[in-house]
């Protein structure tokens, strides 16, 4: 079995395959607590997540909006820690087979150091690590062991990227890359169908031949639908949070019907 | 300036350190992707201001026609006898317009955000200071500005929100995290995200992503550029220490900066060692491990886990978990010594002050003050120090008065009971119902416990 950036590179061509997106789900580790969160996660994974975003608390997000901002300080008052969280990414191993990225901010995981993150995440079966406040500048202190690793590294293009910028994210980048599709904070309003977004994403794809997923904003089927044939991926994080806060089952339906939207025409 | 002019076009991942604006191994730009077109734009375009002779005379003008600079250097004519001796000089960033040094930085970025073509100002404030600031800045130049400050804050801090509010700004309270300062930077932060295109961030210390520790730096360094060329007229040379007290650590840099090169001038950080080392504290260079965070690499309070501490100092301006890179880096290199005084320890330096000197300092300024006894049993009493006067005391009255002063808080009480006394004796004569009336200061009421009434 692959595992790393090959686990990713396969969830993506298989996705192709069936001729649809893949539908890329983010959650917050230890929220609510730690079972709470395992109960929600695996209902999202049955729901039909190709690819696992694992949220890595930290305690002071300044790229997310108040949703994920709230599950990470409910996570950090229920014990989460990088530990307890690379723990969880083993336990969902055991029973899922969906590449697992872990999400997350710099000092958490810098501190926790980049060598043993590196091993331990590897070790735990997590794939890929996508950490919002390390650009291409800063990124090898965490990148160099993970790629030394296997894993891969998800760097993100937001809509005031530069081309120099977009060039130098992508050189970085390994497994897929995230399009941010607005300018701003997670869970912030979207329009699916602007132009420009749609332009952004072709412009992206032609300079890339990493699978590309766009998110940011996006909370139902239809926002899925109207971006499925402009991505290889479509990112629901917010969303899912909320539906995990009234529980597991609400969640797994949530995640049902997102899948549905991933369908391409 | 130690950095060179940033191009877009360096290819490599990671660039030559200047390129990323490091002091040593700390500063940086560890910000979301978002951001970093906004942030490179100011590491090309400070630069270029600032070598620029018309937007350097311009703001200049400024400071001198409505800041009110240059600012004295004050001699301390009894505070040396109660303190060890020295002969110490107060560089008076309290009589800046505004009443600190935060305004220096404040009037440079507003003038860089218009050069830039951008429309809309925010910031972050934790005492209030920067936020009025910032808000004085935009209503002289005419620009909307919104001040994000944390809940706790705008509780003890009101005066400054009102203050804000008069001069145009919106305040927006910030309930996250621990309703504090570094809450305050998120939610800028955030807002910035999403409004980059038409909106500058002033960041009001040398803190954050670069290029803002080395603009922030050159804005204030006029602190230090001052000082030293008053010092040398007055006395005819160089000071045997620089001190000031640090937050995020500008008004320090501000003065040290014109200091630096200057090998035999020592220099002083002070940080807030708030209940203490055990207890809840600010004391970023004693307790802190590197850390990133709000864009920079440099020291920070956290836990083993890399989650931030909540900071805690009696005057909110200190009351933050992170410090400028560049003091990091001075730390590091040994250049410049910090040292930590506590809440206590403040409050009864601003009684000092103000009885010795008549100049009531910011509770932020009273470290700074505070440490002078330690400074000059090390120098000698001969010692020379120029000690920087951040801010003034007025904003942190209602601070100092639950704290430091049970005897006004009696007399307050006293005159109230006497008033009621006699208005229930004027009432009962003209058969009128006394109403519960408190005692209306500076148009706050006071109650005789000190805590302000609805
Ligand atoms: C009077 C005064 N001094 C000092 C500070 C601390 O900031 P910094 O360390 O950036 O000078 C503040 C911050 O609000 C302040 O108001």
């Amino acid at each position: 079995m692959s595992a790393g950036v090959d686990r990713v590179a396969a969830a993506f061509t298989r996705a192709r395959e069936e001729n649809r997106a893949a539908l890329v789900g983010y959650l917050t580790g230890f929220d609510p607590d730690r079972a709470g969160s395992l109960e929600r996660i695996f209902a999202a994974c049955e729901g039909g997540l190709d690819v696992l975003e694992l949220g890595v608390p930290f305690s002071d997000p300044t790229a997310d909006g108040p949703t994920i901002q709230a599950a990470m300080t409910r996570a950090l008052a229920s014990g989460a820690s990088v530990a307890g969280a690379l723990a969880l990414a083993a336990e969902i191993r055991r029973r899922f087979e969906l590449p697992i990225v872990l999400f997350s901010y710099a000092n958490p995981l810098i501190s926790y150091g980049p060598e043993r993150l590196s091993r331990e995440t590897a070790e735990a079966g997590a794939d890929a690590l996508l950490v919002v406040d390390l650009p291409p500048e800063h990124a090898e202190v965490l990148r160099g062991p993970a790629s030394a690793r296997g894993l891969g590294w998800v760097g993100l293009v937001a809509p005031t990227t530069t081309p120099n910028r977009r060039a130098r994210v992508l050189g970085a980048s390994s497994g897929f890359v995230y399009a941010v599709s607005l300018t701003g904070v997670t869970g912030a309003p979207l329009n699916p169908g602007d132009p420009a977004l749609h332009a952004g994403l072709a412009t992206l794809r032609s300079a890339s031949s990493l699978p590309i997923v766009v998110g940011f904003g996006v909370r139902k089927a239809e926002d899925v639908r109207a971006l499925a044939g402009h991505a290889d991926g479509v990112v629901v994080g917010s969303a899912l949070v909320e539906a995990g806060q009234r529980g597991p089952a609400a969640l797994g339906e949530l995640v049902k019907t997102l899948r549905a939207g991933t369908l391409r025409a | 300036m130690t950095a060179a002019p940033h191009s877009e076009d360096d290819n490599p991942l990671r660039g030559p350190p200047e390129l990323l604006g490091e002091f040593g191994e700390f500063g940086g730009r560890y910000v979301a992707e978002t951001l970093m077109p906004a942030v490179e734009e100011l590491a090309r375009e400070w630069p270029k201001a600032w070598a620029d002779y018309a937007f350097v005379d311009e703001y200049r003008a400024i400071l001198r026609d409505y800041v009110g600079r240059p600012t004295p250097l004050t001699e301390a004519r009894r505070l040396p006898a109660a303190i060890g001796g020295g002969r110490i000089f107060l560089k008076r960033e309290d009589l800046n317009h505004t009443g600190a040094h935060k305004i220096n930085n404040c009037i440079g970025q507003v003038l860089l955000a218009r050069r830039l073509g951008k429309t809309r100002i925010i910031a972050e404030t934790g005492a209030g200071q920067h936020g009025v600031a910032t808000a004085t800045a935009c209503a002289y130049f005419g620009m909307p500005c919104t001040v994000y400050m944390g809940a706790e804050d705008v509780s003890r801090q009101a005066l400054n929100v009102v203050r804000m509010r008069l001069l145009g700004a919106e305040v927006r309270p910030v309930t996250s995290g621990s309703a504090t300062l570094k809450d305050a930077i998120n939610a800028a932060l955030r807002d910035w995200v999403a409004s980059v295109a038409d909106t500058h961030y002033v960041i009001g210390s040398v803190m954050g992503p670069d290029p803002y520790p080395l603009m922030v730096r050159e804005l204030q360094r006029v602190i230090g550029d001052e000082a030293r060329a008053q010092i040398l007229d007055r006395i005819g040379r160089l000071p045997d220490a620089a001190v000031a007290c640090v937050g995020g650590g500008s008004n320090a840099m501000g003065l040290f900066a014109a200091f630096v090169p200057d090998k035999e001038v020592r220099l002083f950080g002070v940080e807030a060692t708030g209940e203490g080392l055990q207890g809840r504290h600010a004391a970023t260079m004693a307790k802190g491990r590197i850390g990133v965070f709000h864009g920079m690499r440099s020291l920070v309070l956290q836990t083993d886990d890399g989650q931030l501490l909540e900071a805690h100092s009696i005057s909110a301006g200190l009351d933050y978990p992170g410090i400028g890179p560049e003091h990091a880096h001075l730390h590091a290199t040994g250049r410049a010594r910090y040292l930590g005084i506590s809440d206590r320890e403040a409050l009864a330096a601003t009684e000092l002050l103000a009885r010795t000197e008549g100049i009531i300092p910011a509770l932020e300024t009273a470290h700074a003050i505070a440490a002078l006894p330690q400074v000059i049993a090390e120098l000698g009493p001969e010692a020379v120090v120029i000690v920087n006067v951040s801010g003034r005391g007025d904003k942190d009255m209602h601070t100092v008065m639950t704290h430091l002063d049970p005897a006004t808080l009696a007399l307050i009480a006293e005159a109230e009971r006497e008033r009621k006394a006699a208005r229930a004796a004027h009432h009962g004569a003209t058969g009128s119902h006394p109403g519960e009336e408190a005692l209306i200061v500076d148009g706050h009421e006071l109650r005789a416990d000190g805590k302000e009434g609805a």
